[in-house]
């Protein structure tokens, strides 16, 4: 699936397009098909994204797993301070990561 | 340590309000993500993995300490509660938000701090010997020269829009703590025999850097008088400014330049320009240099003991590790290792930025400095209080006894932080350190500077590592490339790879086998560099491959 | 400062700090400068060596700087080298010229600006009036701090 990703523009917080609305949670992502550029051009003009791109994820049983290892580090937080990530609670959380 | 007057002050308001102004335009639409991008990196303000970061410059590496409290309130108040000690002296926040950003700033310019070109494509903060003043080996203190420098780099109208960021560093020991040849400008204030006895004057190292093409800087020019050395600093930006690519990022660092025009030619367009600045009044006036000296008189030294009570062996092992000679021989530079065992090599709480800060109010004559090694120095402190220093310190965490050691790394924040990364750094420096500290090995290796980066921008100094990682991406899995062999101190060496990469297991054990070799091969009183430069590549080689 | 009406000349000159008539005549490349005696206006590029133009700059009424990318920082050295050489004319910044690079052009002896997308008058103001006091000495002529602590 294709979903999108940026960073929302006052607090920098990573954030995913569900459809409607960004999200804090890549669960939440939508597969958007063909239709990622415009949703972009049109989300970034309105500044309800900063810096916002298109990635490949997988829908799995766990939810959503961008392709990418840099994406899943954004998704979840730092790999080296469990307790700052969104997941504090989650100790298995970090090996979906990797 | 200097302190600003008016101007500066206002220098730096001025700058908060136009930050101020521009983030406004940028929340506000008015500027577009591409016009703002340049314009917050001028003020230090990224967008990494996480959220924006924020990387606060500390000139020279000093500050005292109501600045280092200021920098652990911010870390409370508007981060989540840490900050990140980085090679350039400087400090990362790595959770701000861009509507706190000028507020961060305001707070920062309340203590004469601020962040302005710690990014962009400008002149950086300049670096500088995190022992100096203090340092019995120094000719003189470097940093009036840095403050100079400072005053004359920020907000400079012609080299703001410079082919690719520029960093400068300042040393004036035989000894380099600064990495100074593997700057853009590395500046050695040196003494050389003058009609009046010692004129003091500036040797010129220009060309250096790490990234992907690593380069020691050529020496251009081995004396420039003191009133001149604006002048001729202004004279090489040109150059620079004017010739340097622009047409690839990847060769747009001046390194590129004077190796494509060879050090020769960079040399001679120099000094023609430099002849033209001569007439054209650029040098400040010789009194500012005598109104800046006065802020770096040594404080009021007293005698006291020489030796310290040696009976607790954690102590005495602390102080054989973290301290180092002062020119006075009642005190030493104390060094507080941001490395614990397992821990984040350079990361420090808001609590423990203020503890230290209280510290060096106590017992440092309100002075601390930054390491380029990560790590906080307390520059002065009287031997008789190293003890009470050193039981507060371990207290706080802060008392690890390994500046130097293969647990003393750099580790850049990788793939955990950086959005430019392939891998994680991190938890390979806290692997290493948590092996070497268990099986005891650190002690018996010594002196052993272990260097890691995330990828090829090298900000973990890896080209200058005695031993250094590399984090490539292969195939979206991490892997690493070993390298052997680097040097950023008087002897600069770029390190050679090894051979093909590793899987972050394979690292670990690759790091530990060279460490075997080295410790089967050593002379006496040889370091780990020195038995490499003897016995070259192949028994590591054969070790890592065989 | 605004000036709206500027002749013939090709851009379109938003501001400009300079009471004498602006030059009315396009402008020619460095190149065609050189070799034509009675050429009055030119336009340098980046790549262009501004030197080469030292020899005829008593002719010259009006020099163009263009800055295809704001980013590209070499006509910052090209105009300081012109009024360091004597320059007395308009030296004018075109093409992508924002508001928060206007203080340093001026500092660098630009006195006039033609940018590509017209600048909000009021930020420009703002920018124009940026720097209180000033570090480097530059073609400005204005004090530098350090001039003003030792007088
Ligand atoms: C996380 C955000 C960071 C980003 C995006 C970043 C980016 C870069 C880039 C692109 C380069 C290569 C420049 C070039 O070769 O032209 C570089 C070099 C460097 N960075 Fe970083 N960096 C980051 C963090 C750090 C940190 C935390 C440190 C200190 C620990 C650091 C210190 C350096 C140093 C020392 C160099 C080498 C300078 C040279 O090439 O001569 N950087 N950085
Ligand atoms: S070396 Fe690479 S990964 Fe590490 S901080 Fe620099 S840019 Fe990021």
């Amino acid at each position: 699936m294709k979903i999108l990703t940026g960073n929302d523009l006052k607090s920098g917080a990573v954030i995913w397009w569900d459809g409607e609305n960004w999200s804090l949670h890549v669960d939440a992502a939508a597969d958007v098909g063909i239709h990622g550029e415009e949703i972009l051009a049109r989300e970034e003009a309105l500044r309800r994204v900063n810096v916002p791109y298109i990635i490949d994820g997988e829908a799995t049983a766990d939810g959503v797993r961008p392709a990418h290892i840099k994406d899943r580090v954004r998704a979840l937080g730092p790999t080296v301070r469990p307790d700052l990530t969104i997941k504090p609670l989650n100790a298995q959380a970090l090996d979906w990561i990797i | 340590m200097y302190s600003y007057d008016q101007y500066d002050q206002q220098m730096v308001d001025a700058r908060v309000a136009e930050f101020r102004d521009q983030a406004h335009r940028r929340l506000e639409g008015k500027l577009t993500e591409d016009q703002f991008k340049p314009l917050r990196l001028m003020n230090g303000l990224y967008l990494q993995l996480h959220a924006y970061m924020l990387r606060v410059a500390i000139p020279y590496g000093t500050l005292n300490s109501r600045q280092m409290t200021a920098l652990g309130d911010i870390a409370d108040k508007y981060d989540r509660g840490y900050g990140h000690f980085t090679t350039r002296q400087n400090l990362q926040y790595n959770w701000i938000k861009l509507e706190d950003a000028a507020d961060i700033l305001a707070d920062l310019a309340k203590v004469e701090m601020h962040a302005i070109q710690t990014s962009g494509n400008c002149i950086r903060n300049i670096s500088s010997d995190h022992f100096a003043g203090a340092a019995a080996d120094e000719l003189v203190d470097p940093r009036p020269y840095a403050e100079l420098l400072r005053q004359w780099s920020s907000f400079h109208p012609e080299f703001t829009y410079l082919p690719r960021k520029f960093k400068i560093a300042v040393i004036a020991a035989e000894k380099d703590r600064a990495a100074m040849r593997l700057h853009d400008i590395g500046i050695q204030i040196i003494e050389k025999d003058g009609e009046q006895g010692g004129e003091i004057g500036a040797r010129f190292y220009v060309g250096g850097g790490m990234g992907r093409t690593p380069m020691i800087a050529p020496m251009i020019r081995d004396f420039v008088p003191l009133d001149q050395l604006i002048t001729y600093s202004e004279a090489c930006l040109r150059v620079y400014n004017r010739y340097g690519r622009r047409d690839n990022k990847y060769k747009a660092r001046i390194k590129i330049l004077v190796h494509e025009l060879g050090a020769e030619e960079y040399t001679r367009q120099v000094e023609q320009e430099f002849a033209h600045m001569l007439d054209q009044g650029v040098e400040p006036p010789r009194e500012e240099l005598e109104r800046i000296k006065p802020f770096f008189d040594d404080p009021a030294f007293e005698d006291g003991a020489k030796h310290v009570d040696r009976s607790d062996p954690d102590f005495a092992l602390w102080v054989d590790r973290n301290t180092h000679r002062h020119k006075h021989d009642s005190y030493v530079s104390a060094v507080i290792s941001l490395k614990p065992v397992g821990g984040i090599p350079g990361d420090a709480t808001g609590e423990q930025i203020r503890i230290m800060a209280r510290l060096a109010k106590q017992y440092s004559f309100d002075e601390l400095r930054i390491m380029h090694t990560q790590n906080v120095v307390l520059p002065h402190v009287k031997i008789e209080d190293l003890h009470a220093l050193w039981t507060a310190l371990d207290a706080a965490d802060l008392g690890a006894p390994n500046m130097d050691s293969i647990e003393d790394m750099i580790a850049c924040p990788g793939l955990d932080y950086c959005a430019l990364a392939n891998a994680r750094s991190i938890p390979l420096a806290q692997r290493i350190s948590e092996k070497f500290d268990a099986s005891g090995k650190t002690e018996k290796l010594g002196e052993l500077k272990l260097k890691i980066s995330g990828c090829i921008n090298a900000c973990g100094h890896h080209h200058a590592g005695h031993i250094g990682i590399l984090g490539v991406d292969r195939k979206g899995v991490e892997n690493y490339q070993l390298s052997l062999g680097g040097s950023e101190a008087e002897d600069t060496s770029l390190a050679k790879i090894t051979g093909p990469g590793f899987t972050e297991d394979g690292v670990i054990e690759a790091v530990e086998k060279v460490t075997d070799v080295y410790l089967d091969a050593r002379e006496d009183g040889e370091r780990f560099l020195d038995t490499y430069r003897r016995i070259g590549m192949a028994p590591f080689k054969e070790a890592l491959y065989d | 400062m605004t000036n709206p009406d500027l002749g013939t000349s090709p851009d379109e000159v938003q501001f400009r700090f300079r009471d004498d008539e602006p030059a009315d005549h396009g402008t020619v490349t460095v190149d065609a400068c050189c070799d034509q005696t009675n050429a009055t206006a030119v336009r340098i590029e980046p790549g262009d060596d501004a030197r080469t133009l030292l020899p005829f700059l008593d002719r010259l009424a009006l020099i163009e700087v263009n800055f295809p990318a704001y980013g590209d920082g070499r006509g910052y050295s090209s105009a300081r080298i012109l009024r360091e050489a004597g320059y007395a004319g308009e030296l004018r910044a075109v093409g992508d010229v924002l508001i928060d690079q206007l203080s340093h052009m001026r500092r660098c002896g630009f006195d006039a600006f033609a940018p590509d997308q017209r600048l909000d008058e009021d930020d420009a103001a703002r920018a124009f009036a940026t720097w209180d006091n000033v570090y480097q000495r530059t073609v400005d002529g204005r004090k530098t701090i350090q001039e003003t602590r030792h007088e």
